[in-house]
């Protein structure tokens, strides 16, 4: 794009959009983070919004936001910090100030900062007017009536004529970061097709925010960022975490050739797991909207017996009330997979912020001695990843497995290199045969512990079962001692037996300070661990752990080559605690529960503390 | 192989030793149930029975089909998931007031109201027995029990009105001491597509004894109760010359000469029609007391709709991994 304004090339921005619930930044956001893509650079994204579907216009709770970090370099978290703030009203600017650092930009819609505006967010006298800004770079827009201007020869009602301010507002950034407006242009013809008016308004509103800020001269200057060289060649497309998590539930169950079965309950973050699904009905899935989340998971339990893979999804919550229920998988010896997206608790807690407090509910949460295995996706591409791996382990061992994503990693999205689906590894299913004589429904592979999968329906297979104890081999109901400790012993050494591949220590394999991480910490700790030793002589390595229940064989042996071990955690040290009990080393947890994701800085600084001592 | 046919009442018996009290109402439920199946004209591993928790929620162990005896009020929840996905198996439910109106109120509700094509076997006592004797949500008011020693406060449910005010398409009442007439009902059930409900009354000798006495003791059950039959008048009695008729909104008893006429007014029993009205007068009828098939009706069943959404889904779009990774996304490439 030809221009006056000097460019100047940068590595890596962060930009945050952030208006009123109904100002549309989770799509502009979004628009801006696909272009971002498309043009070649590494992106991460962090949709911040309010569980309040439109909570009252310019107020504080009101306030939704999306952040997207984008580079030509290795982008792993959605940014510390907004190099730009992009406010649509004064609540938005007041929510988002304190993430902003010295210096940042603040491009603000002038027109919303009025009287009753700033009443609503609270501002006694007008922030852009006092002096309290000085600090920032701020940049005066009156997107309302410069907007109003530009469409006012469309025939739309004023409301549908401020509705698209947000894409004028989008315009002016995509001039900033220079660039193309084809992608939005081309998905704003695709959307509103049926409504040309629609397709006409925003499209013009896109390129009058662009010109006017090509031509207005409201910045300095303007940047470029490069395409990333890192991303390797292939074809990639925007994922989520929640729709990378459904296509390896579906690319699980195609190729172990059966049956998805997925009964769930909606709730906050996990309900788009349920409307991915029900479009992906083509791959023999079958969707089932239940009646509560015991309903949710008991289904998919039936479905498990009957010869499906049964799965279930939900949030903490729900995992509480699916207790009971998962511990009858557990007796039953049946594969269940269930889909955790963490959210902030206790109760009902902060539904659309993130945390990862449901570990020890994962590993502990039911009554008697009830062992599932548990994987932790590390990022939203991972997602895909470790939904296939839950299949596997659930299809192999006869047991219950938990995905803990959580609502950062479920909402947030960044670029996917599209696997061939012929290279991804096979899943082998085998169902149980009539043979010679009684059938035995409880005999355990002597190498995966396994029992017989005999569905119902098949000649000569004819068994009972059900919640109560069983007698090993036969399993008829036993209430024998000696039985219930073995067979509590064999429940256990099914998780144990699992084959997991051995954690990797990223960075110095021994020395003074290992951080062990997991879950959706994943991008942050690395990043904050790469920038440390870049700055430290101290010897520190990283051990990221996808597989919670069992761990990696090698885990205790790689603890004991650190002076100082630092467990990172959403959560108040769940995971430190787990690390502590089993392998007896002195862990030290950092904890946040915040509702939000680690930031680098905090992490390097706790660092450099740590090997301080 | 698939089992040969016809099967006799044996093939259905599990080597399991039965552990109900003696004398218990669920022995005779047991035995019309094994002595049913066998004439259903399917293999035995077709017949799958799902159970929550109680006395009668023990029933799947003592069947020699395939069997889960499930966990407390969820059986309606995993017989969906079993039926959704395994939709040739002969699903039957065994349930009771506890386990399917109190703790599994909620998935009897959806599950009849979504017409999973099952059949609903409730077992009604009136009474918990496996706790050992604290009053149900089919006590009647002021019932002592061990949890109540001052007389229960809340009214009771009656299921087959919660059946049919979930918009159940089969509603049954049998009763535990006539195995032809379960027998003859269960027959029904097994024959509608959709889900039927059923509820039998049942005694609990050791804690509810004489429950239904009053109604089904067999020197009263002729005056009693009242059988009704599809398309024949509903009379009752020794001699016939007994009948319900309407007064108004509410049903009453009439009486006529004996070997006289029905008159005419005698209401004559459609279980087909689509207006369930009658059908919940009957439910607040009990002198005498209906038994037989309140209502049967045909609606789309859930599991039908849920293998037809599927298969045309699949007739509409291959199974392409490949493309679905790009369906609705932007991509692009990096050489």
């Amino acid at each position: 794009m030809s221009t006056q304004t000097p460019a100047q090339e940068l590595d890596q921005v962060t930009v945050m959009f952030a208006g009123d619930s109904g100002d549309g930044m989770q799509l502009t956001g979004t628009q801006f983070t696909t272009t971002s893509a498309i043009i070649g650079n590494d992106v991460s994204t962090f949709p911040d919004f309010p569980a309040e579907i439109r909570a009252p216009a310019g107020t504080l709770p009101g306030v939704s936001g999306f952040q997207v970090h984008f580079g030509s370099v290795n982008i792993r978290t959605p940014g510390d910090s907004p190099d730009v703030l992009v406010a649509m009203n004064p609540a938005a600017l007041k929510v988002n100030l304190s993430q902003l650092e010295d210096g940042a930009t603040i491009l603000v819609n002038e027109d919303a900062f009025t009287k009753a505006g700033l009443k609503k967010a609270g501002y006694e006298e007008n922030p852009l007017e006092n002096g309290s800004l000085g600090a920032y770079r701020v940049i005066k827009i009156p997107l309302t009536t410069l907007n109003r201007e530009a469409l006012k020869d469309v025939e739309l009602d004023s409301g549908a004529v401020d509705r698209c301010k947000n894409l004028f507002a989008l315009g002016v950034m995509f001039w900033l970061y220079d660039r193309p407006l084809e992608p939005t242009l081309e998905w704003l013809a695709k959307k509103f097709g049926k409504k040309p008016i629609l397709v006409e308004a925003n499209s013009k509103a896109l390129k009058t925010g662009y010109y006017y800020a090509e031509t207005a001269e409201v910045f300095t200057t303007h940047y470029k960022v490069k395409a990333a060289t890192h991303l390797s060649a292939g074809e990639y497309r925007q994922v989520s975490g929640n729709e990378a998590l459904c296509l390896g539930l579906v690319t699980a169950s195609h190729k172990a050739g059966i049956e998805l079965f997925y009964g769930s309950y909606p709730i906050t973050p996990a309900s788009d797991v349920l409307h991915h699904l029900s479009r992906m009905k083509h791959f023999n899935v079958k969707t089932f909207q239940a009646e509560d989340e015991i309903a949710a998971v008991c289904s998919a339990i039936g479905a498990a017996y009957a010869g499906s893979l049964g799965i279930t999804g939900t949030s903490g919550p729900g995992v509480a009330l699916k207790g009971e229920a998962i511990g009858l998988a557990v007796m039953t010896e049946l594969p269940l997979v269930i889909v955790n997206v963490q959210r902030a608790g206790p109760s009902t807690g902060m539904p659309t912020k993130t945390e990862q407090a449901d570990l020890l509910q994962a590993l502990f949460g039911r009554n008697g001695e009830s062992p599932c295995a548990v994987v932790a996706p590390a990022t939203p591409t991972d997602c895909f990843t470790m939904a296939m791996e839950a299949v596997r382990l659930a299809l192999t061992h006869m047991v219950p497995v938990f995905i803990l994503s959580d609502g950062y990693l479920a909402n947030g999205a960044e670029p996917w290199k599209m696997p061939d689906p012929d290279e991804l590894p096979s899943i082998s299913v085998t169902y149980a045969a009539a043979g010679e004589g009684e059938f035995e429904g409880y005999k355990h592979d002597p190498e995966t512990l396994g029992r017989p999968w005999a569905t119902p329906g098949t000649p000569g297979l004819e068994h009972r079962i059900g919640g109560l104890e069983k007698w090993d081999v036969t399993g008829h109901i036993s209430y024998d001692p000696d039985n219930h400790h073995h067979m509590t012993v064999l429940r256990e050494a099914k998780i144990q037996r699992m084959q997991v591949p051995d954690a990797v220590v990223d960075g110095d394999q021994d020395g003074d300070l290992l951080v062990i991480s997991w879950g959706s910490t994943f991008g942050a700790v690395t990043s904050a661990v790469e920038e440390f030793r870049g700055s430290s002589d101290a010897k520190v390595g990283h051990v990221h752990l996808r597989y919670l229940n069992p761990f990696p064989k090698n885990l205790e042996a790689v603890l004991g080559r650190f002076k100082t071990v630092l467990v990172p955690e959403l959560n108040m040290g769940q995971l430190c605690m787990l690390l502590r009990a089993k392998f007896l080393v002195d862990a030290v947890s950092f904890p946040k529960v915040k509702g939000r994701p680690f930031q680098v800085t905090e992490l390097v600084d706790r660092f450099r503390q740590a090997v301080k001592g | 192989m698939p089992t040969t046919l016809p099967l006799k009442k044996k093939d259905f018996v599990s080597d399991q030793d039965v552990r109900w009290c003696p004398g218990c109402g669920d022995y005779a439920i047991l035995a019309a149930i094994q002595k049913t199946m066998p004439t259903l004209g399917l293999p035995k591993e077709k017949f799958m029975f799902v159970s929550g928790i109680g006395c009668s929620s023990r029933f799947p162990y003592y069947m020699n089909t395939y069997g889960f005896h499930t966990i407390h009020g969820r059986a309606p929840a995993l017989a969906t998931g079993i039926k959704c996905t395994n939709p040739d198996l002969s699903v039957w439910l065994i349930t009771g007031d506890g386990d399917g109106l109190s703790i599994g109120g909620n998935h009897l509700l959806h599950v009849l109201r979504r017409n999973l094509d099952i059949n609903i076997l409730l077992f009604n006592n009136r009474i918990y027995g496996l706790t050992k004797g604290q009053y149900s949500p089919t006590s009647e008011v002021g019932k002592v029990t061990k949890s109540t020693p001052l007389g229960s406060l809340d009214a009771p449910v009656n299921p087959l009105r919660f059946a049919l005010a979930s918009e159940a398409t089969f509603v049954a009442r049998t009763y535990d001491t006539d195995v032809k007439h379960m027998s003859q009902i269960f027959t029904e059930a097994a024959s509608h597509k959709g889900v039927s409900f059923i509820e039998i009354l049942q005694n609990c000798v050791i804690f509810n004894d004489g429950a239904f006495e009053e109604q089904v003791a067999k020197k009263v059950r002729k005056e009693k109760l009242v059988y009704l039959e599809h398309g024949k008048p509903m009379t009752y009695g020794a001699a016939g010359n007994h009948g319900v008729k309407l007064n108004g909104f509410e049903l009453e008893a009439a009486s006529w000469d004996e070997g006289g006429e029905v008159p005419s007014d005698v209401l004559v029993h459609d279980q087909t029609a689509e207006n369930s009205t009658l059908a919940y007068l009957l439910t607040q009828f009990d002198d005498p007391l209906p038994v037989g098939v309140f209502r049967k009706v045909e609606r789309p069943t859930y599991d039908d709709g849920i293998n037809a959404q599927v298969e045309l889904a699949k007739s509409k779009k291959p199974s392409d991994l490949a493309a679905l990774y790009r369906s609705g996304a932007n991509t692009w490439s990096v050489s």
